[in-house]
């Protein structure tokens, strides 16, 4: 990020430039789909079960050959990786949806192969539910990396607004007996913070990554001793706040598999799908984005034309953090019910990997956010159904993803211009 | 002095990340110690603030005033009294032996962060951030342990082989980040974090392979035996101390260091590159080769950090081992300023820490305080403005912190 130089006409170099760095992975991968889950696959059968017992409407259960299945979604994979091949060579883009039902169809096709003849089957909502609520953390910990490097500051401390979000949300909400007031606090507390990193790296000009890197030990440090001098001793009344209620949303709930999965959650989860449209619509669709985001590609320009660089990029960042301390409480109060000792344990960095391969917009961060919470429950799911599977090798895969998205092999990844340089204003 | 005030307005970008890491190394003993001191000072009211003791004695503050005073002051001496016992004198002790023993306890636990922290401070000498210690650490592991449990050899040998086999694995690891800075661009901040979690589960991966790391007869749980007697980091002081020879490698490295960067002409081309990439490219310096080589060098150091508690481990060697000292490793190269010196100093303060946590538990007082004044003491040095702010100290001159005159400038104009 610091090795690009500011030259007029980057706007908009967080978008991409097609290659054929894009098809040649989605073939490549479409291949192993093919041969090693296809042609060389288990001879046994999958069952994808849609429905749960409890459900109004039931949906019978999808069962079929382990290779037929893998082979016959291998081959659409090889379709999608070749009709990209085609649009790459005609100087376009691959749409993200495309790569949405590729990655979809990917992963249908490994969770079949790990599931032959398995008894419980494919458990279809248990895997995309606990996917979203694994994800959410990292979706908010992403717009807040999003947002703060869209104006042109590294967050590096995302790490540590989700710990701080996390910790304030647990103790508050235990103390208040109020939840949402936990909710609010954490919102407060991690927007703090990033006060601290926004006035250092923007008013003292502080290098943004090691300010960011030094908060999140400062916040670890901090919790920890709190946690172990005192919260832990009387956990019943400091650390014992619980998760919202699950909230059905009616008609909605009832559909089947999306219904439960999308409409049966809490609240974080619910603001999760209000706060990434909307962030993204402000940003786009908006005279207020438009200027933040000239403040993140070039900001003498942005000063040129009388947009104050200084304080954008404060209430940015400051917003920013707040909304990671709402990840970090849906981490205590949307999913766990209490605090742990480091319990964002390498989130926050997870979710800047996410940024990345989001390509600093609000709706492809979420997908990446998803890809990693699917990993997440996937290694833990793969072990119940298939024991002896490496699922050292799944865990690594994201951040596999990450390296090569970084790396550009997949598509030409830029970020923000002016990403991680400050702004003297001569 | 206008010429070179001008240039650094027109590419101000370029000039200023490493203007404040030379900043942070220029750093001057004292602003350092009154850091140091504040640090203490905070952590300090952490430990009173969250003391059962002193809250009741201060919510009936009435009844008896000077006892709760008192306790404050208890709470303190107990905490650091304990920290100092624990880590570098235990006047308490019975004997010569058992006394000095904390601090041999100190010197063991500084040895493997001054090597890492070696390791990172020299790539901030070339400008660039490198948090993969970690990643470098666990992929050495896997190295050493390789060595120390599935190889036999002559004593020495077999030790010399698997710290070779350490700091060979953690190059390899810091060479990828390298290429790819070199070759692609990519930001080598996150491409170490991605290393760190791929090392992890490649680490563990390893560790779970019978013919590979796993220990004899092990189960499901990834972990290995300890390391053959002839590969094990020999005690240095006989059976009373725990000190080994770690230190010894540690004592080297830091002379390494200091020879390579600042009498070598590899270490020149280093600093330069570090100053200003520009500068360097025009003078006819690689700069990207520069990147891999730093970066090469730099997880070698990790590499012997690995070695360190590979070799010396009981009970046999789990992830565990790593113990948060790549992280760690980030701090002790910020605090030490970069250089040989600093990083020793920096990293004897860390291990002080490290090896009087248990006496403070002892004691009563939660040695996890020691975590927030470390954190208090190096985001202090990095943030120069936090500790001049507080002590009211004068905004040093132009020559050397060329930052902080642009930061006063910038200000004057608002």
């Amino acid at each position: 990020m610091t090795n690009i130089e500011v030259t007029p006409g980057m706007f908009s170099s967080a978008e991409t430039k097609p290659n054929l760095k894009t098809p040649i992975t989605l073939v490549i991968a479409a291949l192993v789909v093919l041969i090693f889950f296809g042609f060389l696959g288990k001879a046994g059968d999958i069952t994808f079960v849609w429905s749960e017992k409890r459900e109004a409407i039931q949906l019978p259960p999808f069962v079929v050959n382990s290779m037929l299945f893998c082979t016959v979604v291998g081959a659409l994979l090889l379709m999608i990786g070749l009709l990209s091949t085609a649009l790459s060579i005609r100087k376009q883009n691959t749409p993200v949806w495309l790569i949405a039902i590729y990655s979809l169809g990917a992963m249908m096709a490994l969770l079949g192969w790990l599931a032959t003849e398995a008894t419980q089957g494919v458990q279809m909502i248990f895997i995309l539910g606990n996917t979203l609520v694994l994800a959410i953390p990292l979706i908010f910990g992403g717009m807040a990396g999003i947002m703060s490097e869209r104006v042109g500051v590294v967050n590096i401390a995302i790490e540590g607004q989700l710990l701080t979000g996390a910790f304030i949300a647990a103790v508050v909400g235990t103390i208040t007996g109020n939840l949402y007031v936990g909710m609010l606090a954490a919102m407060v507390a991690a927007g703090l913070l990033s006060v601290v990193l926004a006035s250092l790296a923007i008013k003292y000009l502080v290098e943004q990554i090691i300010i960011g890197v030094l908060l999140n030990v400062l916040v670890i440090g901090i919790t920890n001793f709190l946690y172990s001098a005192w919260i832990d001793d009387d956990s019943i009344n400091l650390n014992f706040p619980g998760t919202f209620e699950k909230i059905s949303i009616p008609f909605l709930s009832e559909i089947p598999v999306l219904g439960q999965v999308l409409f049966n959650n809490r609240i974080t989860v619910y603001l999760m799908f209000i706060m990434v449209p909307l962030l993204w619509y402000i940003l786009f669709r908006t005279k207020l984005g438009l200027r933040a985001r000239a403040v993140g590609e070039h900001p003498l320009a942005a000063d040129t034309v009388g947009i104050n660089v200084a304080k954008t990029r404060f209430w940015w960042v400051t917003i920013g953090g707040s909304v990671a301390g709402l990840g970090g409480a849906a981490l205590t109060l949307g999913n766990v019910g209490s605090f742990g000792r480091e319990m964002s344990a390498g989130l926050g960095f997870i979710a800047l990997a996410v940024v990345i391969l989001g390509r600093w917009q609000p709706i492809y961060v979420t997908l990446g956010a998803l890809l990693f919470g699917f990993t997440i429950i996937l290694k833990v799911w793969a072990n119940q159904v298939s024991p002896g599977i490496p699922v050292d090798f799944i865990t690594m895969v994201p951040y596999l993803v990450t390296l090569v998205a970084v790396a550009g092999f997949a598509g030409k990844v830029k970020p923000p211009a002016a990403s991680g340089q400050p702004y003297v204003k001569a | 002095m206008s010429k070179k005030k001008d240039l650094a307005k027109v590419k101000p970008q370029q000039d200023r990340a490493t203007s404040v890491l030379h900043e942070i190394m220029a750093g001057d003993p004292v602003r350092i110690a009154l850091s140091i001191l504040l640090g203490f000072i905070i952590g300090a009211i952490f430990m009173v603030v969250f003391d059962k003791n002193v809250v009741k004695a201060w919510s009936d503050f009435g009844a008896d005033p000077i006892y709760a005073i008192s306790t404050v002051w208890w709470t303190i001496q107990d905490g650091y009294g304990a920290l100092f016992r624990g880590s570098i004198f235990n006047f308490n002790a019975n004997d010569f032996i058992a006394a000095i023993r904390p601090f041999t306890e100190t010197l063991r636990f500084a040895a493997p962060l001054i090597m890492a922290g070696l390791g990172v401070a020299l790539t901030f000498r070339v400008g660039l951030f490198n948090i993969g210690a970690t990643g470098q650490i666990l992929v050495g592991l896997a190295g050493s342990t390789f060595v120390a449990t599935r190889l036999e050899m002559p004593i020495i040998i077999h030790m010399l082989v698997a710290v070779f086999a350490a700091v060979v694995c953690a190059m390899i690891w810091g060479i990828i980040v390298g290429v790819l800075k070199a070759r692609t661009g990519a930001h080598e901040v996150i491409v170490t974090i991605m290393l760190n979690y791929v090392a992890l589960s490649l680490f563990t991966y390893l560790l779970r392979q019978p013919e590979l790391l796993l220990e004899e007869n092990g189960g499901g749980t990834p972990k290995s035996d300890n390391p053959d007697g002839t590969a094990r980091l020999g005690l240095l002081f006989g059976d009373e101390f725990q000190l080994h020879y770690g230190l010894i490698f540690a004592v080297l490295a830091t002379v390494f260091y200091w020879w390579l960067m600042e009498k070598s002409a590899f270490g020149f081309r280093f600093r330069m590159v570090g100053h200003n990439p520009s500068a360097a490219r025009a003078a006819g310096i690689k700069v990207e080769n520069t990147f891999v080589w730093a970066l090469a060098i730099s997880a070698g150091f990790s590499g012997l950090a690995a070695a360190n508690q590979g070799l010396s481990v009981d009970g046999g060697l789990t992830t565990s081992i790593e113990a948060g000292i790549g992280f760690d490793a980030i701090t002790v190269a910020l605090l030490g300023g970069s250089r040989a010196g600093g990083v020793v100093m920096a990293g004897l303060l860390f291990g002080a820490f490290k090896a009087g946590s248990p006496t403070m538990q002892v004691a009563g007082v939660s040695p996890e305080v020691l975590g927030v004044v470390k954190a208090l003491i190096v985001l202090f040095i990095a943030a120069p403005p936090i500790i001049r702010a507080f002590y009211r100290l004068p905004v040093p001159g132009p020559k050397v912190f060329e930052a902080a005159k642009k930061a006063k400038e910038a200000k004057v104009i608002k």
